[in-house]
């Protein structure tokens, strides 16, 4: 065992991890960042896009410094039919000046986080893996690591090891996740000339794009999306893992297949993939979160299941719980008491926060689907709207009432009749404003 | 009590390395770097015999600032003392310049903490690739060099003897010298060990010693860095990537798919008759 | 400690000693590497390419044949191309040893001026090169794949850099004789032709055996060993293979081939197979004819090691695997499935051929 003693343990060096180390060793606590991979970001993914709020209220203008690939300027929403697509996107210069949010790439966007934390003074503890909480009775007093004399204690732990928290489990925070709370996303990383992928999508200099896609999901739960970093795109698709199983299809088949769309293809074309990695995200919502601390430790970020699926958010509610924690350690390490009593003031202060808000109001999405409405929604109705636009924009002597009758005939039938339409979109209402 | 010196050199580790298709060049930005893999095993052997006879090991390094990380992470695995030799006038050595900053560095080494019996450099690095600059500090030292060893037979530090394992192509050397040796280590040689939690927690905060060229006074500058370097790299350039039209072959009867193949590998003379030849 | 401080002896290779009027060097000297008397094939390959280069800046072709009992090699050196040949035959040169055997390079070297010297990039070649240039001192170029001179009869030495991924040119200009070691497998052999005639200068050694404190106790040829680098076919396995125990397939294939079997790091890692057998940046580099990659990825770590194949055979599930990028020929399916029926394929052959062609029992 070290001899040492730490004020504060952290595990797992994602942005909720590093952003509690950080706010800690700025507040004067000894503080070590335990992290699995080789350096931090070396396993992790993500979309991604990072937003500026959340991150600015830990280090103010951190974009100017920070690795980020483009500012985002358009964000786009693609509905994808067999061949064909139906578009809707927003682009305004206002996201630049103050930009809004960017796209990033977790292998270095981790490193550069975790590189303030450690100028704070945290230290680092790297390829290190955290095995179980060492426990007196129900007191959390440390961690065991998979080294040598691999003990090491502290006054607080705070456990930010990602979606699949071991340590969350162990606590009995909660069980294995159920196929229905989490979504399995698989992600590319391919590259291309800077230029190609300004040319192809009406880019300058560091402006960038998000594509958000729907359909063609083999008719499973789940999105897709395509991100411009700088001499890269970032294509992926998250699909829920009871529809996987259900279904019996590999992930990697359902990426191959949106790669191969008429649509998709040309963007990508020419391009070299450089990475391929898979990850876990949590979209049990509201009402998969766990009891967020006890006797001794806290937890935060994807480990607590704080992810906004709907709008892909979740770094953000990552870091600003990383802070929160971190804030709460400090106030207990003042008062020398590391008890529930103490540290139950972050769950206040979560609940106090836009991630009890956003994710309370969104509570409905996860249950939102019923077997069968899957398919409905992901694959019947996508193919439908396309083909009602075709037969819309289609100038082929048919009268235009006669083709609006066609086109809603279409969708209604997708829905599974005019009841089911309604019952979808109620409950699609319902589930996004709580 | 022994003395080992292992020499180390932090790498970029290649398998982030890309060719930039426009320029045709290194893609060296946001590489990490690593510790040569084969001076790994090195530093293991180092401490393999400080466990065994009691050692003091000094863990050096000529290289950038940066350096110094690969320096804590030899601290780290329970080496005692790491210098890091870092000079701009250092910089673009070829390996008869490194072995001769290297050299300087293992005799200042003795001035400062004793006598040294051995020291280990890595078979090779992974960015200079050349295996030369072990056996060129130890020329420059005037000790034996033993190379390619893959197994420290037997020390006896009362009769300063030494056998070890040398591996060739076509077989294996049992060598005895005296020391003081220099060994160069390959991969079979031993298994790295994982620093320990108290080690990591050593490495992190270790500061390394650091010499610059004002540190050696009798240094002969036209002998270090590019001056002193008499290889010149005239021309890189990558090349031409091997254009192969991969010819996928029906493998659903692999039977079928065995014998296809089997017909163009004759054809083409990529195989002979193994009995006729 | 306090007499490590005292008045060391200047170090070596600071400065070259002697002649410094580098016009007086000429002709390509290729040391001979041997063991028993026989010479290295890559010992044979720089013979040839010396003749090219010393046709080139019209001098002769040297040889330095080292070792004890062995003057019918020198003769054997100017049969593959050699002019003339220093031969130092003593017995404490027997065995391989850096210091007797580079104190005589140094000496031919200073006494007969060349003004290329080539070897053999093996261990032993490596080994001694690299005491030798420390020591003249002089530039050194490890590991080419292409030898040329120019105009200013400089030699033009290229060499894979960063992991194979670029080829590099480098020079000495400063020093001669200009140095390098050189690959196996690359530089072609010129046949054997025993009408040649050339001139041997005997060298006497240059260290009494009492001066020489290493001792080789004994050398353990290994018939075994996986002799990667000179194989014709290689049948190589990684991750894929799932365990050790299928590398025994491996075998099967190889053994009927008339190959040897290769591997990835990551087995080798995993302890399923030898480091002898792991092909790439961090084990052999080889150029066989033939190279069959079975449930091996193709991380450019094995790559750079294997490449230059002949031809690529990739075996593997993953359709997306970046060994096809290389492959002549892919084979998209279950190792378990193809490698069997390749065996069951080649022994039909190999039985096909035996009474065709020869007498099975000669
Ligand atoms: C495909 C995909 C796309 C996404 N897109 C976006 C997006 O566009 N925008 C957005 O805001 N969010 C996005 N997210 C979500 C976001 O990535 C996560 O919510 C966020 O990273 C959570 O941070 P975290 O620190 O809680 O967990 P993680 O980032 O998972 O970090 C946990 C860390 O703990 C380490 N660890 C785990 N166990 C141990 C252990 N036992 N010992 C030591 N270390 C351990 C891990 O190695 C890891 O570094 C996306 C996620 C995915 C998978
Ligand atoms: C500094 C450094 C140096 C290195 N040096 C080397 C080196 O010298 N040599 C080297 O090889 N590596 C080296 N590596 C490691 C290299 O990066 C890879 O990790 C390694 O080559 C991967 O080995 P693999 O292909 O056997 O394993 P994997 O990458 O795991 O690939 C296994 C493959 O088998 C396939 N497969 C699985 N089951 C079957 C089946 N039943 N039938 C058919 N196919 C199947 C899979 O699809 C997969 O493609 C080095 C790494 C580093 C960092
Ligand atoms: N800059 C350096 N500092 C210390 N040791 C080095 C340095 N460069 C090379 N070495 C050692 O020499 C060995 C062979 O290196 P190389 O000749 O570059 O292949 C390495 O494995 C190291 O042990």
């Amino acid at each position: 065992m070290a001899d040492e003693r730490f004020d504060a343990i952290v595990v797992g060096a994602g942005p909720a991890g590093t952003a509690a180390a950080y706010t800690m060793a700025k507040g004067g606590l000894k503080v070590a960042l335990i992290e699995r991979g080789e350096f931090p970001g070396a396993k992790n993914i993500f979309g991604g896009v990072l937003y500026r709020k959340q991150l600015e209220d830990l280090l103010p203008e951190f974009w100017k410094e920070a690795p980020l690939e483009r500012t985002i300027v358009e964000q786009r929403l693609w509905v994808l039919g067999e061949d064909s697509v139906v578009t809707l996107g927003y682009r305004d210069n206002r996201f630049q000046d103050p930009p809004n949010c960017w796209t990033g790439l977790r292998v270095k966007f981790d490193q550069w986080f975790a590189s303030k934390a450690e100028q704070a003074g945290a230290l680092p503890i790297y390829e290190t893996v955290v095995t179980e909480l060492l426990r007196v009775d129900e007191r959390v007093v440390g961690v065991r690591t998979d080294r040598e004399d691999g003990d090491l204690h502290a006054n607080i732990v705070i456990i930010a090891d990602g979606v699949n928290s071991l340590l969350g489990k162990s606590l009995l925070l909660h069980r294995e996740w159920q196929p229905d709370q989490v979504s399995l996303a698989v992600k590319e990383v391919i590259a291309l000339p800077k230029q190609t992928i300004q040319d192809r999508f009406n880019l300058e200099d560091n402006e960038g794009c998000t594509i958000e896609l729907i359909g063609q999901t083999a008719g499973m739960a789940g999105l897709g999306f395509l991100y411009t970093n700088k001499d890269t795109l970032s294509l992926g698709v998250g699909v829920m893992v009871n529809d996987l199983r259900e279904k019996r299809i590999k992930p990697y088949q359902v990426l191959d297949s949106v790669k191969r769309h008429p649509m998709i293809a040309r963007l990508i074309q020419g391009g070299e993939v450089k990475e391929y990695s898979g990850h876990l995200i949590p979209e049990g919502g509201f009402d998969s979160m766990p009891p967020l601390a006890g006797d001794g430790w806290m937890v935060c970020g994807d480990a607590a299941q704080m992810v906004n699926a709907v709008h892909r958010e979740g770094t953000n509610l990552a870091v600003t719980s990383g802070r929160l924690a971190g804030e709460t350690a400090i106030a207990a390490h003042r008062r020398g008491d590391f008890t529930y009593h103490t540290l139950d003031a972050y769950n206040t202060a979560v609940k106090a926060s836009f991630i009890h808000r956003d994710l309370k109001k969104y509570r409905g999405v996860h249950g939102l689907l019923g077997s069968g409405d899957s398919e409905q929604l992901f694959d019947k109705f996508p193919n439908a709207l396309n083909e009602a636009i075709y037969q819309m924009l289609l100038v082929d002597g048919v009268s235009k009432k006669q083709k609006q009758k066609v086109a809603m005939r279409l969708l209604r039938e997708a829905a599974g009749g005019n009841m089911d339409l309604l019952r979808l979109g109620i409950k699609g209402w319902r589930a996004m404003n709580g | 009590m022994l003395h080992i010196v292992a020499c180390i050199k932090q790498v970029p580790d290649s398998r982030e390395i890309r060719i930039d298709p426009k320029t045709n060049t290194l893609v060296r930005q946001g590489v990490p770097a690593i510790v040569n893999y084969f001076d790994l095993h090195g530093v293991e052997e180092a401490l393999r015999i400080k466990d065994e006879f009691g050692a003091r090991v000094t863990v050096v390094t000529m290289g950038p600032p940066t350096a110094e990380k690969a320096l804590s992470q030899c601290i780290a695995m329970g080496a005692d003392e790491g210098v890091l030799v870092s000079d701009r006038a250092f910089a673009g050595a070829d390996t008869l310049a490194t072995s001769y900053v290297v050299a300087l560095t293992v005799q200042k080494v003795e001035d400062t903490w004793g006598p040294v019996d051995i020291i280990f450099c890595g078979k090779q690095t992974l960015d200079g690739d050349t295996g030369q600059v072990g056996p060129g500090v130890a020329c420059r030292l005037d000790i034996e060099q033993l190379t390619y060893v893959e197994k420290t037979e037997h020390l006896d530090i009362n009769t300063r003897e030494i056998i070890v394992h040398r591996h060739l192509e076509d077989g294996v050397e049992r060598v005895k010298a005296n020391l003081p040796v220099l060994i160069t280590a390959l991969a079979e040689l031993n298994q790295p060990r994982r620093a320990s939690l108290p080690g990591v927690l050593r490495g992190i905060r270790y500061k390394p010693i650091v010499w610059t060229t004002n540190d050696f006074p009798d240094i002969d500058r036209s002998k270090i860095g590019l001056k002193g370097s008499p290889t010149i790299v005239s021309k890189t350039w990558v090349p031409e990537p091997k254009q192969v039209d991969t010819e996928f072959l029906d493998t659903t009867d692999s039977k079928a798919a065995a014998s296809h193949l089997l017909d163009r590998l004759y054809a083409t003379g990529s195989l002979q008759n193994s009995v006729l030849a | 400690m306090a007499d490590a401080k005292k008045k060391r002896k200047p170090m070596i290779g600071l400065q070259p000693e002697g002649d410094v009027d580098w016009s007086q060097y000429r002709g390509v000297l290729v040391v001979v590497e041997q063991r028993k008397g026989i010479a290295k094939p890559v010992s044979l390959q720089l013979l040839g390419e010396a003749r090219r280069l010393a046709a080139k800046l019209d001098v002769p072709v040297l040889a330095l044949v080292m070792g004890y009992q062995v003057s019918q090699l020198a003769q054997e050196a100017i049969y593959h191309g050699a002019d003339k040949v220093y031969l130092c035959d003593s017995p404490e040169l027997d065995h391989y040893r850096t210091r007797p055997y580079s104190r005589v390079c140094l000496h031919v070297i200073r006494k007969y001026l060349p003004e290329i010297v080539l070897m053999g990039a093996t261990n032993t070649g490596r080994d001694l090169a690299g005491a030798i240039a420390t020591h003249l001192p002089t530039g050194l170029t490890a590991d080419s794949t292409q030898l040329d001179v120019d105009e200013e009869r400089l030699l033009l030495a290229s060499r894979p850099a960063f992991s194979e991924k670029m080829l590099a040119t480098i020079l000495c200009k400063q020093f001669k004789p200009q140095m390098a070691t050189a690959r196996a497998g690359v530089f072609e052999q010129l046949p054997r032709d025993p009408t040649r005639t050339g001139e041997v200068i005997p060298v006497p050694p240059q260290m009494d055996a009492q001066e020489i404190s290493t001792e080789i106790i004994e050398f353990i040829e290994s018939f075994r060993r996986v002799n990667l680098q000179d194989a014709d076919v290689i049948v190589a396995g990684g991750r894929g293979l799932g365990g050790p125990a299928a590398f025994g397939l491996l075998e099967e294939l190889a053994q009927e081939l008339g190959g040897v079997v290769g591997a990835s790091r990551a087995v080798v890692d995993l302890g399923w197979i030898g480091h002898d057998h792991q092909v790439g940046q961090t084990g052999v580099t080889v150029r066989p004819k033939l190279y069959i990659a079975v449930g091996i990825s193709g991380a450019v770590q094995h790559v750079v090691g294997m490449q230059n194949s002949t031809c690529i055979v990739a075996i593997n599930k993953d359709p997306n695997a970046p060994i096809f990028k290389i492959a002549n020929y892919g084979l998209v399916g279950d190792l378990f499935q193809i490698v069997p029926a390749l065996i069951e394929a080649v022994r039909a052959r190999n039985g096909e051929a035996i009474p065709m062609n020869m007498p099975v029992n000669s």
